[in-house]
């Protein structure tokens, strides 16, 4: 049975801080931070955002794109390191925001930065084996640094869903592998506010081994190269990353360019890569065929093959912002703004 | 708030679930077991009805003093809104700025967090309002 | 028609304003002990007593505030029924109207009224918070929406209608400091210049701080007694003319107009109706200005003038002492103060000293007849009472 994506919908929060601001707070070159990560500014969430409402401006875009009855959704999949509750799932407050309860699987997942991809291989083998007819898979974040930690510069905001099933597929899902491993790069503890990282070691034995191997078996299982793709998404965690990843590999910044947001939004941790897909199917046409590999820290990289079908012609982009219009529809915010709204300031109780 | 009191109403909250009346079709927001235009006539036949979420701007003000709950957003602001089936709904309008609201400007219902109780309580969300993008 | 004509024989008003040394019960008590006293009664004439009160729950955790002030007023040794009324800032008079129907029908011959509100006891946002009760708590306190920033709304519709200018709005603040500084128990005794109220901190724009009734503390009290007793008690006798009550959508959102209260009109008609007279008969009225907005928007409704022509009037002068028809001469809730279960029966207490002609530097010449607008939330009750010189 084919499987693949049916709709989709983004959602990056409105107001953006950039390294330059960040630098100055902390006494740190934030032009040159901004450069070495290749981020101009990242999205924050407003205080009354965070992963649920951002789930649910993507399920909801997503859902205005199609004429669905969300009773036929019965699985539903929430990815995010940044859950509002610990105990008690974000996925439930979605589910019945677009009216898909009671009849549904729900679950929150995380895996770092991965836990959208996870979601959407979760949703697939449920509709490939005739289990449910539809289901949502969302990756969203509103990830925290540590004030003056290098996180601070990249991590930001934003998510999409994607609504994956049989029938009317935009984009067919070709093949979907993972590779994962035991490699404690960066970790958030229980009860933590914020997380943890291996510094460099966050680089070539993670990143760069765990997606450059899920993409080199990928195409090696489709016995593609990369010259067969028009884009291709590696997870983002800044701009840098995913262009060495690329020319490693042997992908053009052309390639790259449609699906790559760190420059604008910074990194959106598990809504990264979602993101990225949604950018590239914003302005895709049949025929174009798209690598995509997550990474989540921990770690482990999942790989899809995609290739954009005619469905997508009578697709109904319009229902819902483009991620171009959210990459415009901005506002900038000084730190003291960035601190109060992140929850940085010490309030009386 | 007790979590139940809250819970009870997330259809309305969500989903902006009134009111019809089956009598004489008037919309109400929120949930009306009576209809003040047919009273008895109405009782039983008031069916749940879904509104869009679309709507327009009747009146507003940016609130420069508020609750300890909400001083994170000041200024904030808030507004009645007159949704395309008729009825009005008061609540916050949010990513738009102040001096860019006029009566009159086109929104749309979104889902945020309107509240929580506390730190260690439950998260409340509900519906706010967001211009409608050009 | 009343079964029986209804005076008010006494009356007792303490000091409005931050009353930190008086607890609820002492402010309870001296204001109804002065109504006692100025009605000559030793008090075992006492049949019924009626308490306004809001809030006193969650302003100072007490509720059974009838028995409260029968007790701390040595009613309760006599085990007369004492009742406490609440209708958000209607709450006095509604206690009123239930005391002068107390009489009206033959149920009481004396009847003590009181209205008071402690709410210094808690923290100024808790004080805005409990008042943000007055409007639906879910569906608009909720979603955001203040007390002030509902009164904000209709300001924002006034204006954009052409009904008042910002400035007209503002002088209703002007104009009532003006009288309050005429009054020995105002909260605020200083006039102040519309640059003030349109340069203060903003609260919810348009409105800023002095568009706003303060938070007080404070109580009054009035003693009714049938109009055929009253001259055992007093040589000025108040009648009682007329009372109307009238309710409305408890949320402002559910109303087709926001510019006006219906149940203000509506309370206004039955009011006049029973007195037998029109608004050009009234010689001095106090309306329920919580905001200043709330002046302009009772004027109309009472059928003083049209819409949009009540902000004209401030703004030329007619509702100051000396006008053609003079508007909260104590000062009103901006100025005298706004302790929500005092206000109405406070209203009463001016409104007989008036008529009495005991108003000293703020009397309004040959003022015969009085009225009293009391509004509980956004229009949601509404009472209104008529008085005249007996």
């Amino acid at each position: 049975m084919e499987v693949g994506i049916v709709s989709y919908g983004a959602y990056i929060p409105r107001f953006r801080i950039t390294p330059i601001e960040i630098g100055r707070v902390w006494g740190q070159d934030g032009k040159a931070m901004a450069k070495g990560l290749y981020i101009n500014s990242k999205s924050v969430p407003s205080p009354d955002e965070d992963v649920v409402t951002i789930a649910i401006a993507a399920a909801r875009s997503m859902m205005r794109r199609v004429d669905i009855d969300p009773a036929d959704i019965g699985a539903l999949y929430v990815g995010s390191e940044s859950h509002p509750y610990a105990v008690k799932p974000s996925g439930t407050v979605v589910a019945e925001a677009i009216e898909a309860s009671p009849l549904i699987s729900v679950a929150d997942l995380e895996f770092a930065c991965k836990a959208g991809t996870a979601g959407m291989q979760a949703v697939m083998g449920q509709v490939g084996s005739g289990m449910i007819r539809y289901g949502v898979a969302i990756g969203a974040d509103t990830s925290q640094g540590a004030p003056g930690d290098a996180l601070e510069y990249s991590a930001s905001a934003g998510g999409a869903a994607f609504l994956i099933g049989s029938e009317n597929i935009i984009a067919r899902i070709n093949s979907t592998l993972s590779y994962t491993t035991d490699t404690p790069d960066f970790w958030r503890r229980e009860g933590q506010p914020y997380p943890s990282h291996g510094g460099r070691f966050t680089g070539e034995p993670a990143y760069f081994k765990h997606v450059g191997e899920a993409a080199k078996m990928m195409m090696e299982r489709m016995g593609t190269s990369p010259a067969d793709y028009n884009h291709v998404i590696f997870h983002q965690p800044n701009g840098k990353f995913p262009q060495r990843m690329a020319k490693m590999l042997g992908f053009t910044d052309e390639q790259l360019s449609r699906g790559l947001l760190p420059p604008m939004i910074g990194n959106t941790y598990s809504g990264a890569v979602p993101l990225g897909l949604a950018s590239v199917l914003d302005t895709a046409s049949p025929g174009d065929r798209i690598l995509m590999v997550a990474y989540g820290s921990g770690a482990g990289s999942d790989a899809f093959d995609i290739t954009v079908t005619d469905t997508i012609r009578h697709f109904n982009l319009a229902a819902a912002p483009t991620v171009a219009s959210m990459l415009e529809n901005t506002r900038e915010i000084d730190y003291a703004t960035y601190a109060k709204y992140r929850g940085k300031i010490l309030m009386k109780g | 708030m007790p979590v139940a009191r809250f819970w009870r109403d997330i259809p309305s909250r969500y989903n902006l679930y009134g009111s019809r009346c089956g009598s004489c079709g008037k919309i109400y927001f929120p949930t009306r077991h009576i209809c003040p235009e047919c009273r008895r006539s109405s009782i039983g036949r008031m069916e749940s009805y879904r509104l869009s979420g679309k709507g327009k701007v009747y009146s507003y003000s940016v609130v420069h003093e508020a609750p300890p709950q909400l001083a994170v957003l000041k200024p904030y602001v808030v507004a009645i809104v007159e949704m395309d089936e008729g009825v009005r709904v008061t609540g916050q309008l949010v990513d738009v700025d102040a001096e860019k609201i006029d009566i009159g400007m086109r929104v749309e219902a979104v889902l945020r967090k309107i509240g929580d109780e506390g730190p260690s309580g439950v998260i409340h969300y509900g519906f706010k309002f967001a211009p409608v993008p050009d | 028609m009343m079964m029986r004509e209804v005076a008010v024989i006494g009356i007792g008003i303490t000091k409005f304003g931050e009353l930190w040394d008086y607890s609820f019960r002492q402010i309870g008590i001296q204001a109804g002990l002065e109504a006692v006293y100025d009605a000559n009664l030793s008090g075992s004439e006492i049949d019924a007593m009626y308490v306004g009160n809001m809030s006193s729950g969650r302003f100072i955790d007490q509720h059974h505030v009838g028995a409260l002030i029968a007790d701390y007023s040595g009613m309760a040794s006599n085990h007369i029924p004492s009742t406490r009324i609440e209708a958000a800032g209607a709450s006095g008079s509604l206690a009123l109207h239930q005391g002068v129907m107390a009489v009206a029908s033959g149920t009481h011959d004396i009847v003590v009224v009181g209205g008071a509100e402690k709410m210094t006891d808690v923290s100024e946002e808790a004080s805005n918070f409990i008042l943000n009760s007055a409007a639906d708590q879910q569906w608009e306190s909720l979603m955001g929406a203040t007390f002030a920033s509902l009164h904000a709304m209709i300001a924002c519709r006034y204006i954009r209608e052409g009904y008042a200018t910002r400035e007209q709005i503002a002088q209703v603040a002007v104009k009532n400091h003006l009288h309050g500084s005429l009054n020995p128990k105002a909260q605020f005794q200083k006039p102040i210049r519309l640059e003030t109220v349109l340069r203060a901190s903003m609260v919810a724009e348009p409105l800023t701080m002095f568009d706003c009734s303060p938070i007080s503390d404070g109580a009054a009290a009035v003693v009714l007694c049938p109009m055929e007793m009253a001259h055992e008690y007093t040589d000025k006798p108040i009648k009682v003319l007329g009372i109307g009550q009238a309710s409305d959508t408890l949320a402002l959102y559910q109303r087709d107009d926001i510019c006006t209260f219906p149940a203000t009109k509506v309370a206004a008609q039955k009011a006049y109706e029973m007195a037998g007279l029109e608004p050009r008969d009234i010689d001095v009225v106090e309306v329920n200005d919580d905001y200043t907005i709330s002046e302009l928007l009772a004027l109309e409704d009472l059928g003083f003038y049209q819409r949009g022509e009540a902000g004209k009037a401030v703004e030329f002068g007619e509702t100051e002492i000396g006008g053609s028809l003079p508007v909260n001469t104590s000062g009103g809730l901006k100025a005298r103060g706004n302790p929500i279960g005092a206000t109405g029966v406070a209203q009463i207490v001016e409104i007989v000293t008036q008529l009495r002609g005991d108003a000293e530097r703020r009397q309004v010449k040959e003022a015969e007849i009085g009225m009293a607008h009391n509004v509980g939330g956004t229009g949601s009750t509404v009472a209104v009472t008529i008085l005249g010189v007996a």
